[in-house]
């Protein structure tokens, strides 16, 4: 079990179980205006110094933050008592409620309640709410506070929900969707009217998504709604907190308000190194197999190691792998978003017991309260970005006085690079976070329905709540009016639905729901997350296990955890796969269900690795491609990394800093183009995408694609080195910036890409339920019919509110078209053409990848016509 | 008896499958489209789900442009034509013009289906539960038994395939010499695995082909071959 430790002293570990070190360093003259003693109350001081802790600056700062009345954003580091320091200000001002009312002091329960909700906390995890309200609860006790602290997630029981609408806990701590549904219900101005505080955790996290958005709305109207609202942010760092700033409060046109900024005296500067490799170090791939023994070491060597990967399939490989070696049995746990939410619990709770040595993990444990003493964190594969690097590395030791330690582990020679690139780079403490979103239209849309579910709203009005939302400060009217419009009739061009509207305005002028079922049906639906179809996969016994080959599986196994629909779909029975740390079977899909039984098999087919979710930052990707460019920094690389450079330069060249190199080169009655941009893989796609529409109409005829991290190759059947030499085919039209243009609408027409990004606009706006009362619609049909939609909707009104919701998507999700645009203008006169004999030893790379990934995309008609032709092939070879 | 790319056998006869979801027959110089389900989209919004009104648009488009291609003698519309008992009455006038300049100059014939039962007035054509031409009955929902050759719709047949890791799914006509089930040609019809029961209940076997619509042409695929959901 967590205890307040968890929050007080895992996180306050300085302030904690070395109070000699801790008081000079956190009470540095000058750092604090006043002593502790004149800040906090009295029961406050008597409490730390009891447990014989001090408080932080920042934690100080923010009670005279809060004091002075105003909002702020705290930027700490992990291990900077951040959560406390969020709830301080509240805990002082209700200690001070009680005083000032001569109410007796007891226990929260049962007393009058007459002040309702004084301080709302929103996390981003539902089960991070949960543990910190556990957490309060001793430090409240002890205090003898009269506070009383309640969560509402997606988990509390309906009868609770209802209590705690007429009387509301005085700290309540949910989520945003959970924040979004109270703003939804008529009773929102009675609960908040009265509300002084909101706590916004983990905001760096919240504010890259669409959760943000919704986030950021759900924060203007609470503004409006209690004119006493003040807010209190706490981020890690993050590269403008100003922006961050602006988020936490209300907009106005004339001049950007920003909240107040305290920084969090930062502890040792991390110590990141990379595991050397040794010649075994693979040209591509990104299993990082040959590491493992390496790995297996340092966990050894370590208390309690957290080993980050970037996938979930890695992660089962790893984990898999790593106990295959695991001759001294120790205790290896594995953790990812796709677990069972039990099983994962299970982990976190073994970890905060100190009872694991090594946890292998994806990004589902960046967020949370920190467990464990962690000695170690290993990142295996690309760090993608320089932020997302300090976060992880900041896992590890929550000492501040001493440096956290991170190991990065490369799987391929192009990771060595972006891994000695992000070494710099959190050497000089670089920060690359994503700049502040523009709040997306699809989840606007959801928040006005939202509202009118609440009560009737006044457009304009609505308008002008909207606009004090940071990234909604700029929205215009037009727009505004188009997701009004489309909420009511489903904004489209030939007004059919005037009739069948959601929302309509009376007499007064103000819009309302037209019927009880759309404010259910947006109840059942709220939230931005839309997950890719997901399976359950439960264990079930062998068909072959049973009596023979007609044996009825066994039902009613446990559930594992959940699967992607699309891996699912290439799976046929007796497939074998890693699992939740096993080999398991697949036997059959029954309704929404995979089963699966357990096999001795060793060499399960594990998931093709699908990339990370997040692109190689720009910011790496720069210092990646100055690394290369420059030999004088190629000291720090490893042998083979730096040979392998070496020889690229005589037989090729090196890609410049701002050049773009490509090389042609023949190979097996083929001819390649293969180019160096550096961009991601999502955004090479594309460009692959692109570039073969472009070759197909100059009669290349290019056969397929490939994309990595960092190159794109190109084959065909046409010798595109030989017309580039000729000034048949010029670079700069190939890679125009024009691509861009009536290509890209092209191919947008039929990408399954937008299609999947479409999809989510759609069930974000509401215009598809995901779910609707009593018969929960299945996610495939969903796939089906907005892919249908989306056709419809582009042919006779490619302009509609939620083809513009996907477009802005499509810029930096999936297509990442804004990252290529940016590379096109970036490399425009100055792309380098290098035609070659044969293939360029950066190239091998890429070529390697051939086979591994899908080819040509998208060509769904290509596939077809194979799998019809292996039908003929049968046919014939039977005869 | 030797089939080209696209040609499908049904009760002896050769019939062209067109990429569109068309069904024409050179023979009789005749066409067969199924599940049109016209005003799907209004019928949605009348429960509150706006789906794009672009749909009898679209599917009309989309037939005339075959009507084009093949300028037959006959059409038969083989059921669920219209999405619900009340669409007709929704049809937006330019739809309905599109619809009736469509019939003109041949014959037009709409089979009952269990979303339009009834047959309506001012769309044309003539209505009946089914029709006979030469060996072959075209009904909307697929019979008991097959005497000579059928042809019907009502299952929007789907196929999917494995290819490279990933699948491919698309609409289908599903068809094993003596009967063939044809895909959806409505803009919003979804769509229901050629492995689903309902086929097996029909076919009796897995010894059926689907034909499954590529951008331009047909692809031939085994049913065995074909994965489940």
């Amino acid at each position: 079990m967590l205890d307040a430790r968890a929050i007080f002293s895992r996180q306050e570990d300085t302030a904690i179980r070395s109070p000699r070190a801790q008081l000079d360093r956190s009470l540095s003259p000058g750092e604090v205006a006043d002593s502790p003693s004149t800040v906090l109350p009295e029961p406050f001081g008597r409490w730390f110094a009891a447990r014989g802790w001090t408080p932080r600056a920042h934690q100080l700062a923010l009670v005279e933050k809060a004091r002075a009345g105003r909002s702020a954003l705290l930027i700490a580091p992990t291990g900077g008592g951040k959560t406390l320091a969020g709830f301080l200000p509240s805990l002082v001002e209700l200690q001070g409620r009680t005083n000032a009312g001569g109410a007796p002091v007891g226990p929260g329960r049962g007393l009058p309640r007459s002040d309702g909700l004084h301080t709302l906390y929103i996390s981003p995890l539902k089960a991070l709410a949960v543990d910190i309200a556990r957490n309060l609860e001793t430090p409240v006790r002890e205090i003898g506070l009269p506070v009383h602290i309640e969560t509402r997630t997606g988990d509390t029981p309906v009868s609770k929900r209802m209590r705690q609408r007429r009387n509301p806990p005085d700290i309540l701590l949910t989520t945003p969707e959970q924040l979004a549904l109270l703003l939804g219900s008529a009773d929102a101005p009675y609960l908040f009217g009265g509300l002084k505080r909101v706590v916004l955790d983990e905001l760096h996290a919240l504010v890259t998504s669409k959760r943000g958005d919704l986030l950021a709305l759900g924060l203007a109207r609470l503004f409006r709604l209690s004119p006493h609202l003040h807010s209190i942010g706490l981020s890690a760092t993050v590269a403008d907190p100003q922006e961050l700033c602006r988020y936490l409060v209300p907009q106005r046109a004339a001049m950007p308000a920003v909240a107040d900024l305290v920084v969090a005296q930062s502890g040792a500067p991390p110590q990141v190194s990379m595991l050397e490799p040794g010649d075994e170090l693979p040209w591509a791939g990104h299993t990082a197999r040959y590491a493992l023994p390496g790995i297996y070491n340092l966990i050894k060597a370590h208390k309690t190691t957290l080993v980050f990967v970037n996938t979930r399939s890695q992660a089962e490989m790893i984990f898999h792998e790593l106990w295959a070696i695991n001759d001294d049995g120790l205790a290896i746990a594995l953790h990812h978003g796709s677990l069972d939410v039990a099983q994962r619990r299970k982990v976190e709770d073994a970890m905060a017991q100190g009872r694991l040595r090594a946890v292998v993990c994806t990004s589902s444990l960046d967020l949370g309260v920190d467990w464990g003493d962690i000695d170690l964190v290993i990142n295996v594969g690309a760090p993608k970005g320089s932020s997302r690097l300090l976060q992880r590395i900041g896992r590890a030791n929550h000492r501040l006085d001493e440096p956290s330690r991170g190991i990065l582990v490369p799987a391929n020679r192009f990771e060595v690079l972006e891994c000695r690139a992000a070494i710099e780079a959190v050497a000089d403490n670089a920060q690359d976070t994503p700049p502040l979103r523009a709040g997306a239209l699809d989840v606007l849309a959801q928040h006005i329905l939202g509202c009118a579910c609440g009560q009737p709203f006044d457009a304009d009005q609505l308008y002008a709540e909207v606009r004090t939302a940071a990234p909604y400060s700029s929205l215009t009217r037009t727009d505004f009016d188009a997701a009004i419009d489309f909420v009511a009739t489903g904004g489209y061009a030939l007004r059919a639905y005037e009739r069948f509207a959601r929302i309509r305005q009376g007499r007064d002028g103000r819009w309302r729901v037209t019927h009880p079922r759309f404010a259910q049906s947006w109840r059942m639906n709220i939230g931005t997350i839309v997950e890719s179809p997901m399976l359950k996969v439960r264990l079930v016994r062998s068909r072959h296990a049973g009596k023979g080959p007609g044996g009825t599986i066994a039902r009613g196994g446990r559930v594992l955890g959940e699967v992607e629909e699309y891996f699912a779909e290439g799976l046929t029975p007796g497939d074998t796969f890693a699992f939740a740390g096993e080999i398991l079977r697949y036997e059959a899909i029954v309704a929404n269900e995979i089963y699966v039984s357990r096999t001795d098999a060793s060499d399960p087919k594990v998931p093709a690795y699908a990339g990370g979710k997040f692109p190689l930052s720009t910011y790496l990707a720069a210092r990646v491609r100055t690394l290369l460019a420059d030999p004088a920094h190629w000291l720090q690389l490893p042998d083979a990394v730096r040979e392998w450079l070496a020889i690229q330069r005589f037989r090729s060249q090196l890609p410049g800093v701002h050049e773009l190199l490509v090389e042609t080169f023949p190979r097996a009655s083929r001819h390649y183009l293969v180019c160096y941009p550096f961009e991601g893989r999502l955004a090479h796609q594309t460009l692959g995408m692109l570039l073969t529409r472009r070759l197909e109409r100059a009669r290349l005829k290019p056969l397929g694609f490939v994309a990595s991290e960092y190159a794109l190759a190109v084959w065909g059947l046409g010798d595109m080195g030989a017309q580039i030499g000729d000034g048949r085919l010029r670079l700069a039209d190939l890679f125009g910036e024009d691509m861009l243009g009536d290509d890209l609408e092209a191919w947008l027409a039929e990408s399954v890409m937008m299609k999947r990004t479409f999809r989510s606009n759609a069930v974000i706006a509401c215009l598809i339920e995901r779910r609707f009362p009593g018969k929960e619609k299945t996610r495939r049909q969903v796939t089906v019919s907005t892919d249908l939609i989306y056709d419809v909707l582009r042919k006779h009104q490619p302009d509609h509110i939620l083809l513009r919701a996907a477009g802005a998507d499509a810029a930096t999700g999936l297509l990442d078209i804004r990252r290529l645009g940016e590379m096109l203008s970036r490399v425009k006169g100055r792309i380098v053409h290098k035609r070659l004999e044969r293939v360029s030893p950066l190239a091998v790379p890429v070529m390697l990848e051939i086979g591994r990934e899908s080819v040509y995309g998208e060509a769904g008609d290509t596939l077809l016509a194979e799998a019809a032709g292996e039908l003929v092939r049968e046919a014939m070879g039977g005869a | 008896m030797a089939l080209e790319a696209g040609e499908i056998a049904v009760g002896g006869q050769t019939f062209v499958g067109d990429a569109c979801g068309a069904l024409y027959w050179p023979q009789q110089c005749l066409l067969v489209v199924s599940d049109l389900h016209l005003e799907k989209a209004s019928s949605f919004a009348r429960c509150g789900i706006l789906l794009p009104p672009y749909d009898t648009a679209t599917t009309l488009a989309r037939l005339s442009e075959a009507v084009q291609r093949y300028r037959p003698r006959v059409v038969i519309a083989l059921g669920d034509s219209f999405h619900d008992t009340d669409a007709v009455r929704r049809l937006r006038e330019p739809d309905r013009a599109a619809l009736l300049s469509l019939q003109r100059g041949r014959d037009w014939i709409w089979i009952a289906g269990n979303h339009d039962p009834d047959p309506s007035t001012g769309v044309g054509g003539v209505f009946q539960a089914s029709a006979v031409f030469g060996p072959l009955t075209f009904r909307h929902e697929p019979a008991a038994a097959v005497d000579g050759g059928e042809i019907a719709g009502h299952l929007h047949p789907v196929a999917r395939v494995r290819a490279r890791g990933g699948s491919v799914s698309r609409k289908c006509f599903a068809g094993d010499g003596r009967r063939l089930i044809m895909p959806a040609f409505g803009a919003l019809t979804g769509g229901l695995n050629v492995r689903d029961c309902a086929f097996a209940a029909v076919f009796r076997a897995l010894d059926f082909t689907a034909h499954m619509l590529g951008r331009a042409r047909l692809y031939a695929v085994a049913a065995a071959r074909c994965l489940p959901d």
